[in-house]
């Protein structure tokens, strides 16, 4: 191995197009994404903007109609897309653990849990006896009661708190040194929320892992993140520190969601904000900026322009052309 | 004037069959989804009933609706009592309150139009105009829907326009009362803003009142006038939404409040609140429900079941320490 690099994850200049019957969708433009070690990326944006298919582009798992169109994508310094086979076993669940919406589908229902997490220990040269050791100690440490015992109670035994608490368990017994969280607090109750969040907060300070952290809960990604990512579109549209992006949001979108969030409006109000028009077909992608349609200080130029990244501030950035007027006013 | 008044409703599900509740002795062979509930909705006005999942809130819409028969308790719309479901006067009655589903997708079928969607009240109902092609433009465009989605199906819609339809065909045969499950759901933030939104103006419009089921409680902060938190089936504090975001009475529903994620990196919280999770509805804890998992419980908490009892005008809680 070479030396470890400072950044775990570098996503540069990515597109992803879907073949479809009418044509090609372009999922992902020039997505740059950067995940410094030890630290925890937020992405957010609205369903459809294309958080599911970056972080599938980045473990490999593309659907077979996509296809990759540009970019590349550094893992540890070595480039996911030209990996080979063996490459990308070591790659998924070694090197990147996932954590999924929905912790029911995650986990194999007809076999105990204790099999489960004995078997994600496979690289691993050690007796079943220790692995089931490893096993409950991770129980034990994300808060699973009497996890030794546990062990051999199947997925459907346990409360939707506590399977995503196992999935999480499951994800960091091969030590990973990136955790994917898609929306993993979805399926769950806002106090069973609260209490999953904290976990994740304690563990990374622990294992000393990064995490990125898909959500489209603004609320939860102010809460954990260290940097946050929106998109839109397809497109990453700002990205900076998470005090930077939610105190002095650069783009109109960025600034449009922030809001809109209900829990943001600190007067009652029967007229909650809303962001009118819909996200652009993607079959047919606007040829300048992505929200100019729904952009509130949108100018002829936007149409044509596509918006390259301004600098705000240090890691700050927004892809916008009215940022010198936007942020002055 | 109350439009809807509940008093001690209690809805129970079977468990296990006669054969096992006999050679088991069991004496009580079921779970009480729903647990002594009262209360009383007003004209024109927005009632929430939150808590988490398996609190019961949305068998207590059902129940209302009667999707499933109440155990026991008094149901009492505009006054008259809900007759049987066999009665004449049933449809009568029911027509008056309509129900939005959770699922704003899954609860159309997927093998009608738009168009049949929201007028198929009608016909059960042999109710409105003549012309219920005519009826059903209308409704569109009272949700804000062009007529031509008329003819669509439901896979053509986004989540947001299939929940502008389950609105429209909830106020197809002009009732009074909606209850609204779930209404923002799987919607985008942007989105969710339009809905209730367009709820809002219909309410102001058409007199409507609403129950909103939901646990999202930034959006009944906005929204409701009235509200009831529930737990294990049963209401653990009532009371005007002002208030109780202000000072929330009782501890569960101060640890639902901190709970959620504050939107402002600033504003972290170091800790949950609330540990542990919602216990067993075939399982309750004695005494306080809330005792296990409550930071304050006290020796009488584990021993004496509180009543729901008023602390202030319009407010009641089932806490022996209210907090407010």
């Amino acid at each position: 191995m070479s030396e470890p690099s400072p950044t775990i994850l570098q996503i540069s200049d990515l597109s992803v197009a879907y073949a479809t019957p009418r044509g090609a969708v372009r999922a992902l433009a020039h997505v740059d994404l950067t995940v410094p070690r030890g630290e925890i990326v937020g992405i957010v944006g609205e369903s459809g903007c294309g958080k599911t298919t970056l972080i599938s582009a980045v473990l490999r798992l593309l659907a077979g109609n996509a296809t990759v169109t540009s970019g590349s994508i550094l893992f540890n310094g070595r480039d996911v897309l030209a990996m080979n086979g063996t490459e990308l076993r070591r790659l998924r669940g070694g090197g990147i653990a996932m954590v999924f919406q929905d912790p029911m589908t995650a986990l194999n229902p007809v076999l105990s849990i204790g099999t489960q997490m004995v078997d994600v220990q496979f690289r691993e040269r050690r007796s079943t006896a220790q692995k089931r050791r490893a096993a409950a100690a991770m129980l034990k440490r994300v808060g699973i009661p009497d996890a030794e015992s546990r062990l051999d109670d199947y997925p459907h035994q346990f409360s939707g708190g506590m399977r995503q608490r196992i999935a999480i368990a499951m994800a960091l017994l091969t030590n990973p040194s990136l955790l994917i969280a898609d929306e993993p607090t979805t399926a769950l109750d806002v106090t069973m929320e609260a209490q999953i969040i904290h976990l994740l907060r304690e563990l990374k300070q622990e294992f000393a892992g990064s995490i990125l952290f898909i959500s489209h809960n603004l609320g939860l990604i102010a809460e954990l993140c260290d940097r946050v990512t929106v998109m839109y579109a397809g497109e990453v549209v700002e990205t900076g520190p998470v005090e930077a992006l939610f105190h002095y949001p650069g783009h109109p979108y960025t600034q449009a969601l922030l809001r809109c969030d209900p829990a943001r409006v600190e007067q009652k109000t029967v007229e909650l904000p809303t962001i009118p028009g819909e996200v652009p077909n993607l079959l047919s992608p606007p040829s300048g900026c992505v929200f100019t349609d729904r952009c509130p200080i949108a100018i002829d130029r936007c149409r044509v322009t596509v918006p390259p990244p301004i600098a705000l501030g240090p890691g700050h950035a927004a892809r916008c052309i009215r940022i010198p007027e936007n942020v002055a006013a | 004037m109350s439009l809807l008044e509940v008093d001690n409703l209690t809805v129970r599900f079977r468990t296990m069959g006669v054969v096992r509740q006999f050679l088991t002795a069991t004496k009580q062979p079921w779970v009480e989804a729903v647990a002594d509930v009262s209360f009383e909705l007003r004209e024109a006005k927005t009632f929430a009933l939150v808590g988490e999942s398996g609190s019961g809130k949305t068998t207590l819409g059902r129940a209302l609706i009667g999707l499933i028969p109440p155990a026991s308790g008094r149901i009492r719309f505009g006054g008259s009592d809900r007759p049987g479901r066999s009665s004449s006067a049933w449809k009568r009655w029911r027509r008056q309150m309509a129900m939005m589903f959770q699922d704003p997708v899954g609860s159309l079928s997927p093998r009608l139009t738009v168009r049949s969607l929201i007028s198929e009240p009608l016909a059960i109902h042999g109710a409105g105009p003549q012309d219920r092609d005519a009826e059903a433009r209308r409704l569109l465009g009272l949700v804000g829907l062009p007529t031509d989605f008329g003819s669509r199906f439901p896979h053509e819609l986004s989540g947001g326009q299939a929940r502008r339809v389950g609105v429209a065909r909830a106020l197809s045969l002009n009732p009074r009362l909606v209850i609204a499950d779930e209404p923002t759901a799987g919607l985008d933030v942007s989105v969710q803003g339009e809905i209730l939104n367009l709820m809002n103006r219909l309410q102001q419009e058409l007199g409507l009142a609403y129950l909103l089921i939901t646990h999202n409680l930034p959006i009944v902060r906005h929204v409701s006038d009235r509200l009831a938190v529930m737990y294990l089936g049963r209401l653990v504090e009532t009371g005007p939404t002002d208030q109780v975001f202000a000072r929330p009475a009782h501890p569960y529903t101060h640890g639902l409040l901190a709970a959620q994620p504050h939107p402002d990196p600033e504003r972290r919280r170091m800790t949950a609140e609330l540990s542990g999770e919602v216990p067993s509805l075939r399982n309750r804890p004695p005494a306080c429900e809330f005792h296990t998992r409550c930071p304050f419980a006290q020796q009488i908490c584990r021993e004496v079941a509180p009543e729901l009892r008023e602390i202030a005008p319009g407010r009641q809680t089932r806490c022996h320490f209210p907090l407010a």
